[in-house]
């Protein structure tokens, strides 16, 4: 099997999870799907680091820095505000 | 460490990000929902920062730092009724990174193999550099309109769809270059920009009112752009997190646009919300000698011997910052040995799920937050609904009527209960234009006024009554 029908295989199937996961979210809980969603997408940090770290050209080390910026920003801010929001759906008695 | 181990941690990221979005579906396991996508994260980053290709770690600590700092203040400091500003701004970060992480992986990759890339490699950058332009810069835009820096109105001009055709196929087609002759990074820039212009324009006719909609789709496209870098990268984590983004905002998107009645084009390109309809029914018919003014003190009268009341919270509530006011007045009503709940139409608010974040900020237990269908069933068993800034989300039209901009939009059906108080300013339209029957309807009040003053009025006078 070729390196790309690999990932094509794992993009498929996490389409069918994703589906499946977030269609039980109730909607008094969508604000902080968008926001704690929003955090995960900030994986792309990885391939940010990856750039930022190999300093291969001046060029490549530049993006790759305001990558970082950009991915930490939607990471931290993005757990933060969701964790923030959900405390406050927690149950009072 | 070896890549197997890279790769075993990754998939433990992945994981965990499931896991913690499987965690979301309720409130009691939400928070922990969420602590468990921090630590997949966290995680995936560590693994990768002791991964050997880097080289150097002072870059990667200032950005990080610097990142850190910026979304810790951020989010600690946004209010409650900002969160769709915040979410549409993050929206447009995931996708700049998307196109700056694609960007300096295809540099490196031309400059390394001297213009000779697998068309694959090259493909995948095309996409991730065109989705992920798109949504930094209509995120940009969206984020404007809800902060009131661009027009919330459908802006549109002569021949606005064609220029966007051609922007898309422009960008296509210099997304084609890049793939053919990868040795020019230039033209990877040069696609950028266009599909920037793009984006702009793509948001730029959407009114304020439809914005839930846009805001969901372009969490989409963040999710896209950051899985399309994973086919860029070989990443499976990427492509794994940014899926699950992408299956959510779509999801929403959706949601949205069943809530309205209207389809994903029809927000996108007709440009609803611009100029007030000509045709219609008007509003002096309508409205003229029905519309019956209210005071505190009567509506007080009427709570006094009321069981049951439901409140209608729309966008208004978040303009006027009423929800801590609402919460004193439920608390009040409660105590009294009435039954208060909330009803919730799934686009009231300027976000999904916008009120019920406002409602929870202010102390309200979400037990009491009803969705659409639910509320529905009740409203002939209320004895007052009171509305607060909402408008299009329940008139009566939209389920009456076959000809208006509303028509066939589900609505929460307040007409229904014995009394409706509305708290409105004035009796001007909402966002689709039309006037609004249940103002002039004969179980209607108009209580006039800013909706946080009205509601702490109306609890002074319970309180007395």
């Amino acid at each position: 099997m070729s390196e790309f029908v690999a990932i094509l295989t794992i993009f498929v199937l996490a389409v069918f999870i994703g589906f499946e996961v977030i269609t039980k979210v109730p909607p008094i809980l969508h604000t902080p799907l968008m926001s704690g969603s929003n955090a995960i997408s900030g994986i792309t940090i990885i391939g940010a680091l990856l750039s930022a770290g190999s300093q291969y050209t001046t060029l490549t080390t530049a993006l790759g820095f305001a990558a970082v910026v950009f991915a930490t920003i939607n990471v931290v801010g993005g757990f933060l505000v969701t964790n923030r929001m959900l405390e406050m759906f927690k149950r009072k008695d | 460490m070896s890549p197997d181990l890279v790769n075993i941690a990754y998939l433990a990221a992945a994981s965990l990000f499931v896991l913690g979005l499987k965690g979301l579906t309720h409130p009691r396991t939400a928070v922990r929902g969420n602590r468990l996508g921090a630590l997949g994260m966290l995680i995936a980053v560590v693994v990768t920062l002791i991964n050997q290709q880097i080289v150097g770690y002072q870059v990667i600590i200032a950005g990080i730092v610097l990142g850190g700092l910026i979304g810790a203040i951020w989010a600690i400091k946004v209010p409650m009724t900002g969160m769709p500003e915040f979410v549409g701004l993050c929206n447009g970060f995931g996708g700049g990174a998307s196109v700056l992480v694609a960007g300096a992986a295809f540099i490196e990759s031309s400059l390394r193999s001297s213009g000779n890339l697998e068309m694959q490699f090259s493909a995948a950058t095309v996409v991730s550099g065109l989705i992920g332009a798109v949504t930094f810069s209509g995120s940009l835009i969206a984020f404007g309109k809800l902060q009131g820096m661009v027009s919330e109105k459908a802006v549109r001009f002569p021949a606005d769809h064609v220029l966007k055709a051609l922007l898309l196929l422009g960008s296509i087609g210099v997304g084609v270059m890049v793939v053919l002759d990868p040795g020019d990074v230039n033209n990877y820039w040069y696609m950028v920009a266009v599909a920037s212009v793009l984006g702009i324009l793509l948001v730029i006719p959407i009114g304020g009112a439809d914005m839930p909609v846009v805001v969901a789709l372009l969490n989409s496209y963040s999710g896209l752009a950051a899985a399309a870098t994973g086919f860029v990268l070989s990443n499976n984590v990427l492509i794994i997190a940014g899926t699950l983004v992408g299956a959510s905002g779509f999801i929403l998107t959706s949601i949205m646009c069943k809530a309205m009645n209207r389809s994903l084009s029809n927000v996108m390109f007709a440009g609803v919300g611009g100029e007030p309809p000509s045709d219609g029914p008007a509003m002096d018919d309508i409205y003229e000698g029905k519309v019956k003014s209210t005071s505190a003190d009567e509506v007080a009268m009427l709570l006094d011997s009321a069981r049951r009341v439901v409140f209608v919270p729309g966008y208004g509530m978040a303009v006027a910052q009423a929800q801590h006011a609402v919460r004193d007045l439920t608390n009040m009503l409660e105590e009294r040995g009435i039954e208060v709940e909330f009803a919730i139409h799934p686009v009231a608010g300027r976000m999904p799920g916008h009120m019920n974040v406002l409602l929870a900020e202010a102390d309200i237990s979400y037990d009491k937050l009803k969705e659409m269908d639910d509320a529905n069933t009740n409203f002939e068993q209320t004895d007052i609904s009171i509305v607060i800034g909402a408008n299009d989300v329940v008139n009566p039209l939209a389920r009456d009527s076959s000809d208006t901009p509303l028509s066939g939009m589900p609505i929460l059906n307040v007409d229904r209960s014995k009394t409706v108080v509305v708290i409105k300013r004035s009796l001007s339209p909402g966002f689709a234009g039309i006037p609004n029957p249940l103002f002039a309807a004969d179980n209607c009040l108009m209580f006039f006024g800013d909706g946080k003053q009205a509601i702490q009025d109306l609890t002074t006078a319970v309180k007395e009554a």
